[in-house]
């Protein structure tokens, strides 16, 4: 398994500047209960290096920004397998873009329907992980996303790249 | 006007995402001492208040119930609540925000999750420093949850001006409490889930033990509930009226001393090379810090 804890230390993104591990949010949108997918992201995420923090259940969109904007998040991973995230996920990134925050990375997992991935990227969205994702995968995301990064490309919610992971 | 001095003139003015970059700054070592003033110090008035006790005595939610009586009363409360790294990743799960739902609205509050990215005493080295900023940015009441690593989290004492330990029923037999430690630096002992059996017992020991001392009086020790809010509103006045701290000045003065060593070894341009030197045994411990210690002139 491809451990990104080593890697993020000698390429750190270049907004950070320095040695550090990136700072993630796990957060739960919305009406919805069921939260060991995101539990398991988090723990995956923990176990590659980085900072994470989970948000809890129930989130409004707008504590979810809340949240990104005091942690410093440079990350954030929206879960949500209740059906609503046709709504949900769209507004906490145009949120995140009224907030200042264009340049966290948004990516989303959850039950999310192949019909609706083009428009959850279309928000600005640069992953969706469905069931089935292997742990390996995610830590591939993040790993090019820090490449990316420090290669000059802006993967943030408020630039227009239309970038996506598995896209090329 | 550098960038981080920018930071500083928004972070004053309320500008909560200036404030969060900022502690991020002093979190990865850049230097603020021109932009951010050293805190002051009171004897009397506390601006800073350690939260520590052993893990699952609920110390997550007694501060949310803390932070809303604080706000009800018009108050500005930030919270730094620390988490363990993991010692083999170094990454960190930081979990305290889901216990305290009370934090994510309004502009009263704000709560940073740090990580100790491994470091002794169980709080990260640098948070001295995002003290400093938190109090600059205009916070009237201070938390610092700790981990939550026990009996020998003393470390607190470096940077707090009191310490509320947070206890809870059926942790122990009565010795328990006659251990040497966080009990004899605590301002104020909150026995927790007084909803529970065996929390007054626990109350009664920690009230015995404490008062056995003859050179003080003992600290105040508050039974109650974060669950059911008992005891609560108890807690919160005999917080607004603590005496003096209570902690021996010298242990005070140490862990300071021994809390900014860290720091300065952390932030020595040979650190990196150091640390390098041990893990693949180039050098020995003592070799390292030899040549670190000859560095610094």
């Amino acid at each position: 398994m491809p451990s990104i804890g080593r890697g993020v230390e000698s390429q750190p993104l270049a907004a950070t500047g320095v040695d550090a591990p990136l700072r993630i949010v796990i957060a739960k949108p919305g009406l919805d209960g069921h939260d060991r997918g995101a539990k398991v992201v988090a723990r995956i995420l923990r176990d590659s290096g980085h900072e994470v923090i989970y948000t809890g259940l129930r989130r409004t969109p707008e504590q979810i920004v809340r949240i990104c904007t005091d942690e410093d998040a440079q990350v954030l991973g929206l879960s949500s397998l209740s059906g609503a995230h046709g709504y949900l996920f769209p507004r906490v990134c145009e949120l995140l873009r009224e907030s200042g925050l264009e340049d966290i990375i948004v990516f989303g997992g959850g039950i999310i329907p192949e019909d609706d991935r083009d428009e959850m990227y279309g928000s600005g969205m640069r992953a969706i992980f469905g069931p089935g994702t292997t742990s390996g995968e995610m830590q591939g995301f993040l790993d090019e996303i820090i490449r990316r990064n420090s290669d000059g490309e802006s993967d943030g919610v408020g630039s227009d790249s239309d970038w996506r992971w598995g896209s090329e | 006007m550098s960038t981080l001095e920018s930071l500083c003139a928004q972070a004053a003015t309320g500008k909560r995402l200036a404030l969060a970059k900022l502690l991020s700054a002093i979190e990865r070592g850049e230097d603020l001492a021109e932009h951010i003033p050293i805190r002051d110090y009171s004897p009397t008035q506390w601006k800073v208040l350690g939260v520590t006790g052993a893990p699952g005595v609920g110390k997550s939610c007694l501060v949310d119930r803390l932070v809303k009586a604080w706000v009800d009363e018009g108050g500005q409360v930030a919270i730094l609540a620390v988490d363990p790294s993991s010692p083999v990743s170094g990454g960190a799960l930081l979990g305290d925000r889901m216990r305290m739902s009370s934090v994510d609205e309004g502009n009263s509050v704000y709560l940073r999750s740090i990580a100790t990215r491994n470091l002794p005493g169980g709080l990260p080295a640098r948070i001295d420093g995002m003290l400093d900023a938190l109090v600059f940015a205009g916070y009237s009441h201070i938390i610092v949850e700790t981990v939550g690593a026990g009996q020998s989290e003393v470390r607190i004492i470096a940077v707090a001006d009191r310490i509320l330990l947070v206890e809870g029923p059926a942790r122990g037999d009565v010795v328990q409490a006659e251990k040497a430690g966080v009990m004899e630096l605590a301002d104020i002992v909150a026995v927790n889930k007084s909803d529970l059996d065996g929390a007054d017992k626990t109350a009664e020991d920690i009230r015995m033990s404490l008062q056995l001392s003859e050179t003080d009086e003992g600290a105040p020790v508050i039974l109650c509930s974060a669950h059911t809010g008992d005891g609560i509103s108890e807690l919160v006045e005999a917080l607004a009226e603590l005496p003096s701290a209570r902690g021996a000045t010298s242990a005070r003065a140490r862990e300071r001393l021994l809390a900014a060593w860290t720091e300065s070894l952390l932030s020595h341009p040979g650190w990196a090379d150091a640390l390098k030197a041990v893990e693949t045994g180039e050098a020995n411990v003592r070799e390292v810090i030899e040549d670190l210690l000859d560095d610094r002139d």
